[in-house]
C-alpha cells in the first residue's frame, strides 16, 4: 500500500523535472520454489501509470525480473501547475493509487 | 548378516544421488539467447536494431543479483518530432527475458528511466530504444552477478 512519491513542490514553466516512485511490494517471481518443491505462485505489479492532470506522461510493463519494492524513476516537462497521479496493477487484482501536486510559475 | 560400512556407505550414496536429481530438474530452464531473440522480435518487431545512442548504465560487478540499480538514457533532443516512444529492457539469462517496457512521449523532456532489476546469473542486459520514427537503437552490459536472484528455495 505505502508508496513514496519525489515530485519538486514548484518549478518554473517548461522546466523538465524527475519524478521518483517507490512503492511495497514483495514481486513475487513465480519461479521459485518452497523448501518441498512446491511453486511460490507469481504475485507482481504487471503495470505502472502516471497522469499529469488527466493525461498519460509515463507508462511502465513491469516482469518478475523487477525487483521487489519497485522503484522507477522518469523525467517530464511541466507547463501548468496541477496533479500527478499513480497508479500500480498487477497479480491478484492489486491495485494502488497515489498522487502528488506541483505549482507551476 | 551384518551391514558392512563399504555397503553402508554405497547405499548412502545412492540415495543421495538419487535425491539430487529432483532438485536439479526443479530448476526453471533458463532464457536462451534465442528465447532473448524472440522476446526482442516479439516487443519490437523485425525492424534492424543499431548500435548507439543508448546508455545503459548498471554495475559490471554486482554481489546481491536481487536489485541491481539501473538506469537507461537516450540521446534524443525530445522535440515534438524528435522523441523516444518507448525503451525497452532485456535479459539473457534470467528465468524469463523480458525485464521491462517503459513508455514516453514528446513531452517527457528527458529520455532517461531508472529502475532495480534481479539478475539471476552473470550475463549480459540489453536495452534498446524505439524512437517516434520507429528507428530502433541498442545497448548492452555484461554484468558478472556474485549471487544470484529469483531461483533459490523459499524457506
Amino acid at each position: 500500500m505505502a508508496a513514496l512519491i519525489n515530485v519538486p513542490a514548484r518549478a518554473n514553466a517548461g522546466d523538465i523535472i524527475e519524478i521518483r516512485t517507490l512503492t511495497s511490494h514483495i514481486m513475487e517471481t513465480g519461479f521459485r520454489h518452497t523448501a518441498d518443491g512446491k511453486l511460490v505462485p507469481r504475485d507482481i505489479i504487471t503495470n505502472f501509470t502516471c497522469r499529469y492532470n488527466g493525461v498519460e506522461i509515463f507508462r511502465a510493463d513491469l516482469f518478475p525480473a523487477i525487483a521487489a519494492n519497485p522503484y522507477l524513476s522518469f523525467f517530464t516537462v511541466v507547463n501548468e501547475s496541477g496533479k500527478f497521479e499513480f497508479e500500480w496493477i498487477g497479480d491478484n487484482g492489486y491495485s494502488t493509487t497515489a498522487s502528488a501536486s506541483i505549482t507551476v510559475e | 548378516m551384518p551391514t558392512t560400512r563399504r555397503q553402508f556407505l554405497s547405499l548412502a550414496g545412492g540415495v543421495t544421488a538419487a535425491g539430487a536429481i529432483p532438485i536439479v530438474t526443479l530448476r526453471p530452464v533458463e532464457a536462451t539467447p534465442a528465447a532473448l531473440a524472440i522476446a526482442i522480435r516479439n516487443a519490437l518487431g523485425e525492424a534492424t536494431i543499431r548500435n548507439g545512442k543508448v546508455r545503459l548504465d548498471i554495475p559490471p560487478l554486482v554481489e546481491n543479483g536481487n536489485t541491481v540499480p539501473m538506469t537507461v538514457s537516450v540521446a534524443c533532443k525530445m522535440t515534438s518530432t524528435e522523441y523516444v516512444k518507448s525503451i525497452h529492457i532485456f535479459n539473457e539469462k534470467n528465468p524469463q527475458p523480458n525485464i521491462a517496457n517503459f513508455y514516453l512521449n514528446a513531452s517527457s523532456g528527458r529520455a532517461q528511466v531508472s529502475t532495480r532489476v534481479r539478475l539471476a546469473d552473470s550475463q549480459k542486459v540489453i536495452a534498446i530504444a524505439r524512437f517516434a520514427d520507429d528507428s530502433l537503437w541498442q545497448a548492452s552490459a555484461e554484468i558478472v552477478v556474485t549471487l544470484a536472484a529469483c531461483t533459490e528455495e523459499m524457506n
